[in-house]
């Protein structure tokens, strides 16, 4: 095949890794004890890292091409195949996913007591489903994992979550579905204009017309801003965040948010560079009113878990700023940013889960001086919290950096703006430490009769270690990470600039100008 | 007109398949008098069909389309498929009734005629090539259902089924003779191919009689497949008739009738100057806005999986509107899969039904999970096929329906249709929520006689293997119809 590098490893190497958690669930359909089922589970996730570990190793940092790339046919009647590969991009995402799995066993351990075999079952669907999306180069093959994400996370959310889980499933069901019914219209548009074939490598190659590409781009639009998800579509998210149980919302948290962003980069970018161009201002507008939203509603909120969930919508209004910045440093930004959201808020999902399985409440008046109860919890929960914050060292900075400095160079005022939202974090951050862990314990948890809480156990400590590693890892030295993706980035942004777009930078402001002045005379 | 009466051999065996289900038919009525236990009935039913099956076989074994008793009865590639559909549909309506009507206590050996004599009305109707012949299997398959519909007779709600169904069916068949008059008085003619012919050569494209007939025609089919505003019917005759009937006439009346929608639509008035599509389209949405959006006010399951055969029948509409071959496959696509996943749903409320207890409301089903993990997990299958949720066929067949429509042009079609899609997924998820986020407020005590379990196992089994290798189903539709 012309332009991409077929896989050179002894076995289909991409293959094994996305469909070896579904044989997990196969397995898991006939056990029946509660303890084997778990350990099958972990088994099976620890294998499909172990698997997919020569990725990494064989990986070609010089080429854009895609890599690994398997071909077969599968409906040869409508010109439809199955065929699947990684870039630069997709590599770390594929990692991320694989490593929150494995952490997502480990934090349901005793979480989860009900309906275990289902629950896991769920788990290993969800990561079959993922790592699908992440590797998919043919769009019905795409279409199929990224609408069968669905349906264990809504059974995840729905089974096995909070007081509000059922009214918090269907509304995250139904949002997604909206968005990615209409990209599915998209797609089958394109595949008719791009001569009846479903080849995403096939299919960015082609230059279309303006029109062609400012509705297909809204199409897409609809399906990737519900699910990243963008200012005013977000809403789904701290309902189905703060009620899912700890291994969904770091699922959710991980790695399902960070689709809506990597289908931008995927498709829109490279298939509709003009409306890229047309409609980056709105866009970034939207990023910035995220960022600063997002951050000032976390101060109003008296719930654990669904501060953090806010505090995504703020970090993934950096990650879309960056990307529509649309140059390298806003783009390596965001998905750096994506690749630590996923680390940091992953985190922060598993400590919250963690604490919750002692207290059983997510109110934060609850709580109070667990620094003095579970020193070790208030020691991790610290780096993180500095990580989310941006501190130089941490990885967030890092990301935050590169983001500032694109949006920087797009336009002041947009670095300026997405300075402030980092203050911000920085505010409701620390503010939440302080009413956490410090002040007097609460009397539920020290003294006579009290309900005591313990700190973290071994098991709890190891799911962290990884997580504390990859903080200081992209934080000290990120070349390690930004070396996988600096040629696919760069041949992705020349793509996008290189656009025969008249219209100049700002096309959409002046429409909207035009507009307002037709309507005053 | 010379009317030519030379049957010849080839003839009657191109009949053979109808001809041994109808004689299968009058045998179970004969049966009846002798056997005591009345699911034997049932497996001479199976057997019948099965040879009928095998006839079907052999004769789609010629490559080259027959055209029997002078062009009144067509079998092609497009008949067989629909064929096709029919014997499955009974097959897996007859394994999923013999303990249910023992227990609705209506273990009657007419049953198992009428459904045998039902299907061969819709086999002559998708078999059709003349409209005469056409009228003559759709009374043969509507006047059995009417009586399958009414089977439990002391049951209120089921005669007003089978009477509702019965005034409704006949004004429709009154609509059918009306255009069928029309249709003869201009052209002279009642043969499909006669009449494409005549309204070359009279040059009567436009009409405004033929157009009328051809309105008259749509309406009276637009009843069978249940589509709005004809579907008034649906929702009461679906409750009331027994649950295996349901199934079956969800599915087998509702594809005779695309059957010869398509036929007739596309060789009888391929060139007629008004667009049919055109008329068609408002009733597609139309269709769908109905079955999606009163679906979501239903408690009862029945009625709910009423409203959403309605709405299905809307999603179907879209690949006759393409008004392309490939739109016709699209169709018998959809069709087919639509007849497992519904058959598939109709079997889990029928495995709820006992002895003093219905298992209709959407009540019955919460919690499920907690006790019949494998009946809820099927369940779960069914539902998200029908919302077309991959990786089930359900997501296939909307795929490749939308695919014809927007290949036709109908862009803004396929948007509705996918929003109307959505906004039905809240009422599928609702019995999924039930079975699996609700704590049980009833006992229910699930029941699955291994034919159950063997239909279960066949319709769930194909959706998840079509939803994930569609090619094994499409390849054979676009054979067929391509």
């Amino acid at each position: 095949m012309e332009g991409v590098i077929m896989n050179k490893l002894s076995y289909p190497i991409l293959t094994y890794t996305v469909f070896l958690p579904l044989i997990g669930v196969f397995v898991l359909l006939f056990l029946k004890n509660e303890k084997l089922i778990r350990w099958t589970s972990l088994f099976f996730t620890i294998l499909t890292l172990i698997i997919a570990f020569p990725l990494l190793t064989h990986f070609d940092k010089n080429t854009h091409l895609m890599q690994f790339v398997e071909f077969h046919e599968w409906i040869p009647s409508l010109g439809i195949n199955y065929m699947v590969g990684i870039d630069g991009i997709s590599i770390l995402f594929i990692f991320l996913t694989i490593i929150l799995s494995i952490l997502c066993v480990l934090v349901s351990w005793r979480a989860i007591d009900k309906k275990v075999k289902e629950f896991h079952i769920g788990i290993l669907a969800m990561e079959c489903a993922m790592l699908g999306v992440f590797v998919s180069l043919d769009f019905l093959l795409f279409y199929i994992f990224w609408e069968a994400m669905l349906i264990p996370m809504f059974i995840l959310i729905g089974v096995w979550g909070g007081e509000n889980r059922v009214y918090a499933a269907i509304k995250f069901f139904l949002y997604t579905l909206v968005g990615s019914v209409l990209m599915l219209v998209g797609i089958v548009v394109l595949y008719f204009y791009g001569g009846k074939t479903l080849n995403i490598l096939e299919l960015s190659k082609i230059n279309y017309p303006f029109t062609l590409q400012f509705w297909l781009f809204l199409a897409f639009l609809a399906a990737f801003a519900v699910k990243v998800p963008m200012f005013p579509v977000h809403t789904w998210l701290p309902d189905a965040h703060t009620e899912a149980p700890t291994a969904g919302s770091v699922i959710l948290a991980g790695v399902l948010i960070k689709m809506g962003a990597y289908g931008f980069l995927r498709f829109s970018m490279p298939m509709f560079p003009d409306a890229m161009q047309f409609f980056r201002l709105p866009l970034i507008v939207l990023s910035l009113i995220a960022i600063i939203y997002g951050a000032l509603v976390c101060f109003a909120q008296k719930d654990f878990k669904r501060l953090i969930a806010y505090s995504s919508v703020s970090h993934m209004g950096f990650v879309t700023l960056g990307l529509f910045a649309l140059n390298t440093q806003g783009v390596e930004g965001g998905i750096l940013q994506m690749l630590n959201h996923g680390v940091v808020t992953g985190a922060l999902f598993l400590l919250v889960g963690i604490v919750y399985e002692r207290t059983h409440t997510r109110l934060i008046a609850d709580y109070g001086g667990f620094a003095k109860l579970m020193p070790w919890y208030a020691g991790i929960f610290m780096v993180f919290t500095l990580a989310s914050i941006g501190l130089p060292g941490t990885n967030g900075f890092i990301g935050e950096f590169l983001i500032i400095f694109g949006a920087f160079k797009a336009k002041k005022v947009f670095g300026v703006i997405a300075a402030i939202g980092i203050i911000l974090g920085a505010g409701y951050m620390l503010w939440l430490y302080q009413r956490v862990f410090f002040q007097n314990p609460h009397s539920h948890y020290e003294g006579p009769g009290g309900h005591p809480v313990w700190d973290m156990n071994f098991r709890e400590v190891i799911t962290m270690i990884p997580l504390v590693i990859f903080v200081f890892w992209i934080g000290i030295y990120p070349n390690a990470f930004l070396d996988y993706m600096h040629v696919t980035v760069n041949h992705l942004i020349d793509k996008v600039n290189q656009t025969g777009y008249a219209g100049g930078d700002y096309m959409f402001s002046e429409l909207i100008k035009e507009g307002i002045l037709k309507i005053w005379k | 007109m010379e009317v030519s009466i030379n049957i010849g051999i080839r003839d009657i065996s191109a009949f053979m398949p109808e001809i041994i289900l109808f004689v299968t038919g009058l045998l179970l009525m004969l049966l009846d008098l002798i056997i005591k236990r009345k699911e034997i009935l049932g497996f001479v039913a199976i057997a019948g069909t099965v040879v009928a099956i095998y006839s079907t076989y052999k004769l789609s074994a010629y490559n080259d389309p027959i055209s029997a008793f002078g062009g009144m009865f067509l079998l092609d590639g497009y008949s067989n498929l629909f064929k096709v559909i029919f014997y499955i549909n009974i097959i897996l309506t007859i394994f999923i009734s013999l303990r249910y009507m023992k227990i609705e206590g209506a273990s009657y050996g007419e049953y198992y005629a009428l459904l045998v004599l039902a299907t061969t009305g819709m086999m002559i109707m998708a078999s059709a090539g003349d409209l005469i012949i056409l009228y003559l299997g759709l009374e043969l398959m509507a006047l059995s259902t009417y009586i399958l519909a009414g089977l439990l007779r002391r049951q209120f709600r089921s005669n007003e089924a089978a009477l509702k169904y019965f005034f409704l069916g006949a004004f429709s068949s009154a609509f059918l003779l009306f255009g069928i008059a029309l249709t003869y008085g201009l052209t002279g003619a009642t043969d499909l191919n006669a009449i494409a012919e005549a309204i070359k050569t009279l040059n009567i494209a436009n009409n405004p009689i033929l157009y009328l007939a051809l309105v008259f025609i749509i309406v009276a089919f637009g009843f069978k497949i249940a589509i709005a505003p004809f579907h008034m019917w649906a929702p009461d005759v679906y409750e009331g008739a027994p649950t295996s009937v349901t199934a079956f006439m969800s599915v087998g009346p509702k594809a005779a009738g695309f059957a010869v929608l398509g036929r007739v639509l596309f060789y009888a008035f391929q060139d007629v100057q008004i667009d049919w599509a055109g008329v068609l389209v408002p009733l597609s949405i139309l269709t769908m806005a109905v079955g999606s959006i009163i679906a979501l006010a239903q408690r009862n399951i029945k009625r709910m999986l009423a409203y959403s055969s309605i709405a299905h029948a809307g999603y179907m509409l879209l690949g006759i509107i393409a008004r392309s071959s490939e739109g016709l496959a699209a169709t018998v696509n959809y069709l087919l899969i639509y007849t497992f996943m519904n058959i598939g749903a109709f079997a889990i409320v029928i495995a709820l039904r006992r002895e003093g207890f219905q298992g209709e409301d959407l009540e019955d089903y919460m919690g499920l999970s907690k006790n019949y993990p494998l009946a809820s997990a099927l369940m779960l299958i069914f539902m998200f096929s029908l919302t077309g949720i991959p990786p089930t066929a359900g997501f296939i067949a909307k795929f490749y329906i939308f695919m014809a429509a927007i290949n036709a042009g109908y862009v803004y079609l396929a948007i509705i249709a996918v929003i109307f899609s959505v906004i039905s997924a809240f009422f599928y998820l609702r019995v999924v929520m039930y079975m699996y986020m609700r704590e049980p407020v009833k006992e229910v005590i699930l029941s699955s006689p291994p034919s159950m379990s063997i239909a279960l196992a066949i319709t769930s089994l194909t959706i998840l293997v079509l939803g994930v290798f569609p090619s094994l189903l499409l390849n054979i539709v676009r054979a067929s119809i391509l």
